[in-house]
């Protein structure tokens, strides 16, 4: 939950997590404080959020090594191999 | 054929932000609708952008997606299967970006009121005074076939919508 704290924390401009709520068919607008489930769903979203873009992250790290241990192999240079590519 | 836009409903943030804006009591009377949206929220990481999601009906499973994106220096392209809400189409600005600079983003949803299951299509931008702004399109799916009758957006890293953002849904009736 380290993650969640951490997103949680930086979450200061509202003490309590709130939706804005329009009806379309009367025009009211009311502002309500967030469900239990739907502060739930959120925290869950979140999480899952931050660890799809922290695997998306690795991922891009790791071939961008794997790229340059390939141009390394070959013995080119990022902008020669943009050329055999062109 | 006469293609007219009703603005249905509008919502502009107040000063304490939200987290999440919700159409409810959608009218099923219109061919399509369109959310156009102007955003900017709270972001986590030292990056000028976040994304949003939506959801349709409250409906937390069975979206998936698939975006072109670029940013003036780079494109690539991503998916999401499995995901819980229209997710990384809506795109807004975080708070240490440019000063006061909004996304602009237009969701379109056709069919919205029929059998068929949900698809949408976005096209998204958001805005830096610098290098590096994103513009992405996007189609998603959900697969259920319930006409939509709410719609909820919200920041993917559970993250405050600041003051001045705007929601507008229009509907779209051809005659």
């Amino acid at each position: 939950m380290a993650i969640l704290d951490k997103l949680l924390r930086r979450n200061t401009m509202s003490e309590v997590a709130t939706a804005i709520e329009v009806n379309c068919a009367t025009g009211e607008v009311t502002e309500r404080p967030l469900t239990a489930a739907e502060i739930t769903q959120r925290e869950a979203d979140a999480v899952a959020y931050a660890a799809k873009k922290a695997e998306e992250d690795a991922k891009a790290a790791s071939d961008a090594v794997a790229k340059d241990a390939l141009l390394t192999k070959l013995g080119i240079t990022a902008d020669e191999a943009k050329l055999l590519l062109a | 054929m006469t293609t007219s836009w009703t603005a249905i409903a509008s919502v502009t943030v107040g000063v304490l932000g939200t987290s999440s804006i919700d159409f409810t009591s959608i009218p099923g009377t219109y061919t399509d609708l369109c959310l156009k949206t102007s955003l900017r929220t709270n972001g986590v990481g030292a990056v000028t952008y976040a994304f949003m999601g939506m959801t349709a009906n409250g409906t937390t499973s069975g979206y998936s997606d698939i975006h072109l994106i670029g940013n003036g220096s780079g494109a690539g392209s991503f998916s999401n299967t499995g995901a819980a809400s229209y997710r990384q189409s809506i795109i807004t600005n975080n708070s240490i970006g440019t000063a006061n600079t909004f996304s602009n983003v237009d969701v379109y949803i056709p069919n919205y009121a029929g059998s068929a299951n949900k698809s949408i299509s976005v096209d998204a931008v958001n805005e830096n005074n610098g290098t590096g702004a994103y513009a992405i399109l996007s189609g998603n799916l959900l697969s259920n076939t319930s006409a939509i009758t709410s719609l909820s957006i919200f920041q993917l890293d559970a993250q405050t919508i600041l003051q001045y953002s705007t929601a507008t849904l229009f509907g779209i009736k051809n005659t």
